[in-house]
C-alpha cells in the first residue's frame, strides 16, 4: 500500500534573529510514513518538533535537507494540498465573518459549485453541531465552538487526509469528547488522520499507530498495542520511558 | 484563479463590514456641504471653489482607505494566524499577495464610484453640466493611481513589522510625490554633483503619481485629455504596479510566517 504521508530523511534548521546567536536544529533525519484509513497521533514533549514537521508537510516551512510528500506529490507544490484538510494548533479565523461565510470561503478557494459548497456546509456544520449559530460572527464563539468552525473548515473540501495540530488543547472535557467522537466517525468513514496531542488516554483511545518524537529525533513508532506490551503498561507509561523519563514505581 | 477572487471578495467584504469608509463618506458629505451653504463675497466662482475642496477632500479619503486598508492585510494574517488555515489550502503566497492587491484595489474603486457620484450630483446640480468624458477620466485615472500606491504600501506590508509604520511612511511618501514629485528635475539643475545626478535617478525612479491628478479638468470644465494619453497612462501604472507586486512577493515568498 502506498502511503499517504512520506516523511524521507528530514532536517529543518531554524537561523537564530539574534547576531551570533547560530542555527538551531528542530528536526534531525526525520522518517516517516502514515497509510491511508489509519489514525496516527504524533507525540513528543513541548519543542519535540511536531509542529515543525506538520508546518513542513503543509509548505509554511522549508527543509534543509530531506523532502516530505503527500499523496505521492511534494509538498513544494500547492496542488499536494488540495485533498488534506488543517487544524492549526490555535485556531483564529476571520471574526467579521460568521461560520456559514467562512466555510463559503474556503468553498471558493477549493473552487466547488455554489450546490455542492451548499451542502457540504451543511454536512460539516451538522458534524460539528454547529447548525445553530452558523449565521452568528465567529467573534460571538466559546472557544469549543471556535475550535468545531476550526474542524468544519479543515473539512470543507471533504479531504482524504486530516492534519490535526493538537485538537483537544484547551478544551473543557466536554469539548475534547466532542473533537473525539468526530475523529472517531472520520475514521469510520475512512479519512486518514494525523495528529498530534499531549493527551496520551485520547491517543490510546483513537490511534492506530504512534510515533515519538524528541528534540527532532524519532524515538519510536509503531501500533499503540505493539508500543504499550513492549514497555509493560499503558501508552503515558511507555511514552516517559521512551524518551528517558521512567515512571516512578 | 478562484484564490485570488475569494482573497479579493474577503478584502472587500472586511473593508465595507469595519466603519472607515462610511466615516470618510459622512466626513467628506459634510465638509463639502458647509462650504457649499456659506457664500464668499457673493463670488460666482465659488462652485468651482466648491468642487477643489470636494475632490481635495475625495483624494484624502481615497488615499486613507487604500493605505490603510492595505498595510493592515497581510499582518493582521500573521498576527491573527489566518494566514495558517489559508496557506495550508491549494494557495501560494503569490495568490495571497494578488488577491490582497486586487480586494483592496476593487474596494478603492467601489469607495471611489461613490465619491464621485456624490461629486457629479454636487457640481451637476449646481452648474447644470455633466461632463461625463471629464469625470469618467479623472475616476479611471484616479483609481490607477490607487493601484500604484495599494501596490507600494503592500511591497511595505511584507518590509515593515508594524503596519501603522507602514502606512505612515506610505503615507508621506505618496504624498510627497504628488506634491514634489514633478518638480524634482528641475530641483537637479540648481544642485552640485553628485546630488544632482543623485536627484535625477529619483526623478526618474519613482512613480509620478501627480501625472494622474486632473482634478483642474473637472474643476475648470477643460475638454478632456487625449484618450491616448490615457491608454499611455495606464500603461504606466500597470508597468509600477506590476514592479511593486514584484517586489512585495519576491519578500514574501519565503518569508517565516511567525
Amino acid at each position: 500500500m502506498d502511503a499517504i504521508v512520506k516523511i524521507d530523511n528530514l532536517r529543518v534548521e531554524y537561523r537564530g534573529r539574534e547576531l551570533g546567536s547560530g542555527t538551531k536544529v528542530a528536526l534531525n533525519g526525520l522518517n516517516l510514513e502514515v497509510y491511508p484509513g489509519e489514525v496516527f497521533g504524533f507525540l513528543g514533549p513541548n519543542g519535540a518538533g511536531k509542529t515543525t514537521t506538520m508546518n513542513v508537510l503543509l509548505g509554511f516551512v522549508h527543509p534543509a535537507a530531506g523532502a516530505a510528500y503527500l499523496f505521492g506529490v511534494n509538498v513544494r507544490e500547492p496542488i499536494a494540498r488540495q485533498r488534506i484538510g488543517y487544524l492549526p494548533e490555535l485556531t483564529y479565523y476571520y471574526k467579521f465573518l460568521s461560520a456559514e461565510e467562512l466555510l463559503r470561503f474556503y468553498a471558493r478557494i477549493f473552487a466547488l459549485p455554489r450546490v455542492e459548497a451548499d451542502r457540504r456546509i451543511d454536512q460539516v456544520l451538522r458534524l460539528v453541531e454547529l447548525e445553530p449559530a452558523r449565521r452568528r460572527p465567529i467573534k460571538t464563539y466559546s472557544k469549543g465552538m471556535q475550535q468545531r468552525v476550526g474542524l468544519a473548515q479543515a473539512l470543507i473540501n471533504n479531504p482524504d487526509l486530516l492534519i490535526l495540530d493538537e485538537p483537544t488543547s484547551g478544551l473543557d472535557p466536554l469539548g475534547r469528547t466532542k473533537v473525539r467522537e468526530i475523529i472517531q466517525r472520520l475514521k469510520q468513514e475512512g479519512k486518514t488522520v494525523f495528529f498530534s496531542s499531549h493527551e496520551l488516554g485520547e491517543v490510546e483511545t483513537v490511534c492506530d499507530r504512534v510515533a515519538i518524537l524528541c528534540q527532532g529525533r524519532l524515538l519510536a513508532q509503531g501500533a499503540v498495542d505493539d508500543l504499550t506490551r513492549q514497555y509493560q503498561g499503558n501508552l503515558e507509561q511507555a511514552f516517559l520511558r521512551i524518551i528517558g523519563h521512567p515512571p516512578r514505581p | 484563479m478562484n484564490s485570488l477572487w475569494a482573497i479579493a471578495s474577503l478584502v472587500i467584504k472586511e473593508l465595507y463590514r469595519r466603519k472607515d469608509f462610511y466615516v470618510l463618506f459622512i466626513l467628506t458629505v459634510l465638509i463639502t456641504g458647509l462650504f457649499g451653504s456659506i457664500s464668499i463675497f457673493n463670488d460666482e466662482r465659488i462652485v468651482r471653489y466648491l468642487k477643489a475642496i470636494c475632490l481635495l477632500l475625495i483624494w484624502m479619503a481615497a488615499l486613507v482607505i487604500a493605505i490603510v486598508t492595505t498595510a493592515r492585510q497581510i499582518p493582521a494574517e500573521r498576527e491573527q494566524r489566518t494566514i495558517f488555515p489559508l496557506l495550508a489550502k491549494p494557495v501560494t503566497r503569490a495568490h495571497v499577495v494578488g488577491g490582497k492587491f486586487l480586494g483592496c484595489w476593487l474596494a478603492a474603486g467601489i469607495a471611489l464610484v461613490v465619491f464621485y457620484v456624490f461629486f457629479a450630483l454636487l457640481s451637476g446640480t449646481r452648474e447644470h453640466t455633466w461632463p461625463i468624458a471629464n469625470y469618467a477620466q479623472a475616476l479611471w485615472l484616479h483609481w490607477l493611481m490607487l493601484a500604484m500606491v495599494i501596490a507600494l504600501t503592500l511591497a511595505g506590508s511584507v518590509l515593515f513589522t508594524a503596519p501603522s509604520s507602514n502606512a505612515t511612511i506610505c503615507f508621506i511618501v505618496t504624498v510627497g510625490i504628488l506634491l514634489v514629485g514633478r518638480h524634482l528635475n528641475t530641483v537637479t539643475l540648481q544642485l552640485r554633483e553628485p546630488a544632482s545626478s543623485l536627484v535625477s535617478v529619483v526623478y526618474y525612479l519613482i512613480p509620478h503619481l501627480e501625472f494622474f491628478d486632473v482634478r483642474d479638468l473637472v474643476i475648470h470644465d477643460w475638454p478632456p485629455i487625449p484618450w491616448s494619453a490615457c491608454a499611455l497612462a495606464t500603461l504606466y501604472a500597470l508597468a509600477y504596479t506590476a514592479c511593486f507586486l514584484l517586489a512585495a512577493w519576491w519578500r514574501f515568498r519565503r518569508q517565516p510566517l511567525n
